[in-house]
């Protein structure tokens, strides 16, 4: 019986969410007295694999397929679905990205295992294996008793703090599935990456600097993008500058938008609608500049600033590239 | 061109959540309830689809009889029948098995559905819906067109980037925008709907794998610290030195 964690790579390196994915996959390996074996697919450098002894991980099964350089849903569960098998894995865990959560749902079919995804805890063992999960869009939390043999876990992202069990390098060991070309019948024909030179994606980023429709129009996005590099953050915006196409809609955070929950939130003419708050209200703290201090964001925030954007966004930028690094 | 879309039945964007007393279960009193925001732009993705190729949308709720009036609206806004299977839809699981056995009888060409219910935020039953079939899910679809008869071309997200996927039809999507603009019913809809044809139809035998034990709140935040416009750049040194974000 072993825990076995996918880790998916980002030019080369593995994702910061995958790293919280590998420690919990070994925290949960302690708590049932086993140990913990990762899984990647595609183009990940193999020192950032070997790395992952850092996490607690002891081995990892390393598939090089260049086929599965883009994402191949069908495939990846193969080879995890492999996987699982040949290390009698019990526990699953992915992050919760666009990737683990639809590995982790198509697992669950196959290998009739129970699928908890937004796990925001580590499981509690004594009669059952009960986690939290972050429901009604960051409302509320919910206990749930995954029941079934196999459980499979997607971890929210920024939930756990990534540890450094301080073991030594995993080993890593090739490994592949008998692919064939039925797994391939929904690959992408082209995969468009979007300009990530600001290195930060916002899924990822731990902090994240948003604008609403109180930046008045699109030509005044240097405003949050300078802040953003000053802090080395990720840029987001309110459904409504997404939609009139000020910004594209991957940047668009809420309800009805991406879910983010970084360390640093900073929303800068954003009026906190209740469907906005639903997709940042996880993140640890918030920063919200507006200039009618009646704003509803206000309430939810821990840090505010009663202000015109053109005015204290500028002092900043300034103030945030005089930091030293 | 047949087309299947499945809705849930979901508190309003606005409503205040709360839990029974034993926080056993969620409290409906006084909750409006809404076609899962999701679900719509799947819902105006397949009739815009329909009035451009022919063909029908059917939608499907797995659910009790109080989902029937969010039922009513999607027929309104323009599906041409619907199907509910009456049963309280207990977890991911064992609502895409429902979905599943309705769309083996029915030889759909797409199955389109949300890419998570905002009640329980679990975006797993397309792809289960998918695996169960052995049909492609392609989830989150941001874009979905036809290039002909049998072939479908989807930009599906990825964290960075997206993917622009083809497939054959049969398959399963799930909608996030910009895939559509929700539409709101008119009168005439509203008038039609009513006599539009709602089949309920008892579950199959089904199971469930994730038992709801509890529910519980977030804490509550501590208060806003507020700093003069003026002195804006103390801000930052306050997130370096006492939040430590920074
Ligand atoms: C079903 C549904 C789903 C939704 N999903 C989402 C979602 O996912 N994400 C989302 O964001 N919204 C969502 N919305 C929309 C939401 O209700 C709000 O309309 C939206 O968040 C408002 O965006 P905003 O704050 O940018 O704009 P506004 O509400 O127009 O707010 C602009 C703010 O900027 C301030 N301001 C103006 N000028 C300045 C200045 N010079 N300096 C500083 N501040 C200034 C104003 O005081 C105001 O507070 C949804 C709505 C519905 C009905």
């Amino acid at each position: 019986m072993s825990v076995l964690v996918f880790v998916e790579g980002f030019n080369g390196e593995i994702k910061k969410s995958s790293l919280e994915a590998a420690t919990y996959g070994y925290q949960v390996a302690q708590q049932l007295g086993t140990s913990a074996t990762a899984v990647a697919i595609g183009e990940v450098h193999e020192d950032a694999l070997a790395k992952l002894g850092e996490q607690g991980i002891s081995k990892v099964l390393y598939d090089a397929d260049s086929r599965l350089n883009d994402f191949v849903a069908d495939a990846y569960v193969k080879v995890i679905a492999k996987a699982a098998q040949q290390e009698n894995a019990k526990v699953l865990v992915f992050s919760n990205s666009n990737i683990g959560a639809a590995v982790g749902a198509k697992l669950a079919v196959r290998l009739n295992g129970s699928l908890a995804t937004n796990v925001t805890t580590l499981p509690k063992t004594d009669g059952g294996f009960i986690v939290t999960r972050s429901v009604f869009s960051g409302k509320a939390f919910a206990e749930v008793n995954l029941t079934s043999d196999v459980k499979i876990i997607a971890v929210k992202k920024n939930a756990l703090e990534i540890a450094n069990a301080g073991s030594g390098a995993a080993t890593i060991e090739k490994f592949s599935a008998e692919l064939t070309d039925a797994d391939f019948v929904a690959a992408p024909k082209e995969t468009i990456m979007q300009d990530t030179s600001g290195g930060v994606l916002l899924t990822e980023a731990e902090i994240v600097v948003s604008g609403g429709r109180g930046l008045k129009g699109p030509e005044n996005w240097h405003l949050v993008e300078d802040l953003a590099k000053a802090l080395g953050a990720a840029t987001a915006c309110s459904k409504p500058v997404a939609d009139l196409d000020w910004r594209p809609h991957h940047e668009h955070v809420g309800q009805t938008g991406i879910a983010v929950s970084p360390n640093l939130y900073i929303a800068i003419g954003i009026s906190g609608a209740i469907q906005h708050l639903a997709g940042v209200n996880s993140s640890k703290v918030i920063v919200v500049i507006n200039k009618d201090p009646e704003a509803p964001f206000f309430k939810a925030a821990d840090y505010g600033i009663v202000g015109d954007a053109f005015d204290v966004v500028p002092k900043l930028i300034e103030a945030a590239r005089a930091l030293d690094k | 061109m047949k087309i299947l879309v499945c809705i849930s039945n979901v508190p309003d964007t606005t409503s205040k959540i709360n839990f029974s007393g034993d926080n056993k279960s969620f409290d409906k009193n006084g909750v409006q309830f809404v076609i899962n925001p999701w679900d719509e732009y799947a819902l105006t993705r397949a009739i815009e689809l329909k009035e451009a190729k022919g063909g029908t949308v059917t939608v499907l709720n797995v659910g009790e009889a109080d989902a029937e009036p969010n039922i009513r609206k999607a027929l309104a806004i323009g599906a041409d029948d619907a199907i509910r299977v009456n049963a309280d839809p207990k977890d991911a699981f064992f609502v895409a098995q429902q979905i599943a056995a309705i769309a083996r009888q029915n030889n759909y060409d797409m199955i389109l559905m949300g890419k998570e219910s905002i009640d329980y935020n679990g975006s797993q039953v397309h792809n289960m819906v998918g695996e169960m079939l052995g049909i492609p899910s392609i989830v989150p679809a941001s874009k979905l067109d036809l290039v002909d008869d049998s072939t479908a071309r989807l930009e599906r997200e990825i964290e960075g980037g997206k993917e622009v996927v083809e497939v054959k039809l049969p398959f399963v999507a799930s909608a996030q925008q910009p895939m559509s603009e929700p539409r709101i019913p008119n009168m005439r809809g509203i008038m039609t709907a009513r006599t539009k044809p709602l089949q309920v139809v008892e579950p199959v035998a089904g199971e469930t794998k994730a038992d709801y034990v509890s529910f519980s709140k977030p804490e509550k935040k501590g208060g806003v610290k507020m700093i003069d416009a003026e002195n804006a750049g103390e801000l930052i040194t306050l997130l370096r030195n006492e939040a430590k974000v920074l």
